[in-house]
């Protein structure tokens, strides 16, 4: 085993805004045109996030095999969900999402609720999938989020089909398409992006890098320093930012989703981050390095983020307190409704497999 | 008004009439814009509608079919053109686990017409030749569309933009420019999963679909001169399956060909055996003959190519052993 260098931890290094890092380091003041009640909404959906998925990871561990209550493992965003819930917040209504694994946070925040979520991990005959699919491969038409493939890398070139759509009926709605560091060495991911280019189209491509495909270390998957390098060769800006700083990720998120929006096409943006457990929770993740778990505990979008907004004179101790209880309760109450809903049955199963 | 029209021709009409028609559909794909596609099939179409709705892509097929999946979803009828049917080897992921599976999973119709010229007999090797329809049969939820005539071409194809599901549209490219018939002016439709008896006859079914339905014409001029008389079911779609029309051409003649340009091995005849063994077993007066090409890659060389494909002596033969059940 090598020395662990700043790669094996996977460290975050800037390459944009340079003030942004020293800014989490020094808990200093939050550089955004983010409201104060922009920051509460942020750190809701991160609260909340946290809880379902902390419940989900719970359900799993705990729950009898024989009579599982959820169906599969969880694949959870636990520690990166700065990533997903600070670009969901620059979208607007009729914008769409392509979501992937780690995107709870977005769909939340794009509407889905935590009972729509808990259906679908619990396959529910009222869920998203009717029951059918479960943990994170579904999808939502009205709410404009795709329905999602195990395929990694699959979903960006769908996205394209969206933004496609958009431009071609004169409407100026935005995609943003999800995708992880394992994912960005599919042929899909390449294609997506130098076509999105070609036809500038209004989808803003987010790398996910959680420093993990599965058990594949960064180091093992490219030979570049940051994925967003890829960008100007496809003719594209790119930018790399700190996942685990929400306000960090909506910046970044937020120059590229207008920059889309005003008729300029695709941008890259990548949020490095850190999967803080295995892939699912069938994995224990015994692959990874104790130090680079340490070194990014210590940068938890949750608690950093709650010490900014102390900071800032933003919120304190007891409102987090008490959001964490308000949403907890709320999650066990969903838990308790939605396991008691029914599953699917067999019948006009088959009439489904094609539209009539 | 009917009047001859070239296989290619037909199918350009129900491209304009469906443009025409709903301003959501549109054609894309590699060349397909100015140059009309490598078989000049879309040629003329940019002029009437633009570049908007007949786009030239780059050489990408996975992100030409994600994009028709993304653009279906986005309320889009989008009708992609992959060059040459064995392509879509190169875009599986997003045909058979995405746009296959949308409808089932996320509950979505996704309104997709994927055009892809299929089949050989031009010498033109292995990656232009192959007939794939039977790995796409094997896939729910999708559509398998394989026309004839340049009358079904045109009905078959407007049938499939306007169906709510992905439908895989095998064109074959060897009748192109090869075969005219008698085709409407105006706007039909042939309906998908609806077979034709191309030909009437009470001795043996030649069920067939494709290019191939060319041959059985000639092979069953041949076995007439022995007083043979074969009926042609062509399939017209292989997915949804008219078994209807097969089984009561098959209760007629109790003996039945099934013929295709694809290998024998695992083709969609054996379908079509095995059903009529499970569903009509005591019609049978013989054994069910499959005829289908070799177990090989597809040749370039003419005389391999040949060597390679069925031909209309192999359909004649097997017509004649079948009668002396």
């Amino acid at each position: 085993m090598p020395m662990l260098d700043s790669q094996d931890l996977h460290g975050f290094k800037p390459s944009g805004d340079a003030q942004q890092p020293q800014e989490l380091a020094t808990h200093g003041l939050i550089h955004s045109l983010l409201t104060k009640q922009d920051l509460l909404n942020l750190y809701h959906y991160l609260v909340l996030t946290r809880t379902l998925e902390d419940k989900i990871h719970y359900i799993c561990s705990h729950q009898n095999p024989k009579n599982p209550l959820i169906i599969g493992k969880g694949y959870l965003s636990t520690g990166q969900e700065a990533v997903s819930i600070g670009a969901a917040y620059t979208l607007k209504e009729n914008d769409w999402v392509a979501q992937s694994h780690r995107d709870f946070g977005c769909l939340l925040m794009r509407g889905l609720t935590v009972d729509d979520l808990l259906m679908q991990y619990f396959s529910k005959v009222d869920g998203p999938t009717k029951g059918r699919d479960a943990n994170v491969h579904l999808g939502n038409t009205q709410k404009r989020i795709l329905g999602f493939i195990s395929h990694m890398g699959a979903m960006l070139p769908a996205a394209n089909g969206v933004a496609w759509a958009s431009k071609y009926k004169g409407e100026n709605n935005v995609t943003l398409a999800f995708f992880g560091d394992g994912a960005s060495s599919q042929g899909a991911v390449h294609e997506a992006m130098n076509y999105a280019a070609v036809f500038k189209l209004p989808v803003v491509f987010i790398c996910n890098n959680n420093g993990w495909a599965i058990s594949t270390p960064t180091h093992q998957q490219y030979a570049i320093q940051d994925i967003s390098a890829r960008a100007s060769a496809y003719g594209m800006p790119g930018s790399t930012c700190d996942g685990n700083n929400v306000v960090e990720v909506y910046n970044h998120l937020k120059k590229a989703v207008d920059h889309a929006r005003n008729g300029n096409g695709p941008s890259l943006v990548e949020c490095k981050t850190m999967r803080m457990a295995g892939h699912g929770t069938h994995d224990r993740a015994q692959y990874m390095p104790k130090d680079q778990i340490e070194y990014w505990k210590s940068r938890d979008p949750i608690s950093n983020f709650e010490q900014r907004l102390i900071n800032n004179g933003v919120a304190d101790d007891f409102l987090f307190k008490n959001k964490k209880e308000e949403l907890a309760q709320l999650v066990n109450e969903a838990v308790e409704r939605i396991s008691q809903m029914p599953g699917p049955t067999v019948d006009k199963q088959l009439d489904d497999v094609f539209a009539k | 008004m009917n009047r001859p029209l070239y296989y290619a021709d037909a199918i350009k009409e129900a491209l304009a009439l469906e443009m025409r028609r709903d301003d959501n559909v549109y054609i894309f794909g590699e060349d397909i814009a100015q140059y009309g596609g490598v078989f000049g099939v879309t040629k003329g179409l940019v002029d009437e509608f633009g570049e908007k709705r007949v786009r030239n892509t780059p050489l990408s097929e996975i992100a030409i079919m994600g994009e028709a999946v993304g653009a279906a979803v986005a309320g889009l009828v989008p009708v992609p053109e992959i060059q040459f049917s064995d392509f879509l080897t190169t875009a599986m992921s997003p045909l058979v686990d995405l746009a296959a599976t949308y409808h089932y999973r996320i509950g979505t119709a996704l309104p997709i017409t994927i055009r892809a010229p299929s089949g050989g007999a031009m010498n033109i090797g292995n990656f232009h030749s192959k007939c794939l329809e039977s790995w796409f049969t094997h896939v729910p939820g999708l559509k398998v569309v394989v026309p004839a005539t340049a009358h079904d071409a045109k009905g078959l194809l407007i049938s499939a933009i306007r169906d709510k599901n992905p439908v895989l549209f095998f064109e074959q490219k060897k009748l192109y420019r090869e075969i005219k018939d008698d085709v409407p002016e105006g706007d039909y439709t042939v309906p998908l999963g609806k077979a034709n008896i191309d030909r009437e006859g009470k001795d043996i079914s030649i069920i067939t679909y494709g290019t191939p339905v060319h041959w059985a014409r000639q092979a069953r001029e041949e076995l007439k001169q022995k007083n043979i008389f074969a009926e042609i079911v062509d399939l017209r779609t292989l997915a949804p399956l008219d078994k209807d029309t097969i089984k009561e051409s098959f209760k007629k003649t109790n003996r039945a060909i099934v013929l295709h340009e694809a290998p024998k091995t695992s083709g969609f005849g054996a379908e079509i055996a095995a059903m009529l063994e499970e569903e009509c077993f005591h019609d049978l007066a013989a054994p069910i003959v499959r005829i289908g090409a070799k177990h090989m890659p597809v040749p370039t060389n003419p005389t391999l190519e040949q060597y390679y494909l069925p031909s209309i002596q192999d359909i004649t033969t097997a017509a004649e052993k079948l009668m002396e059940y």
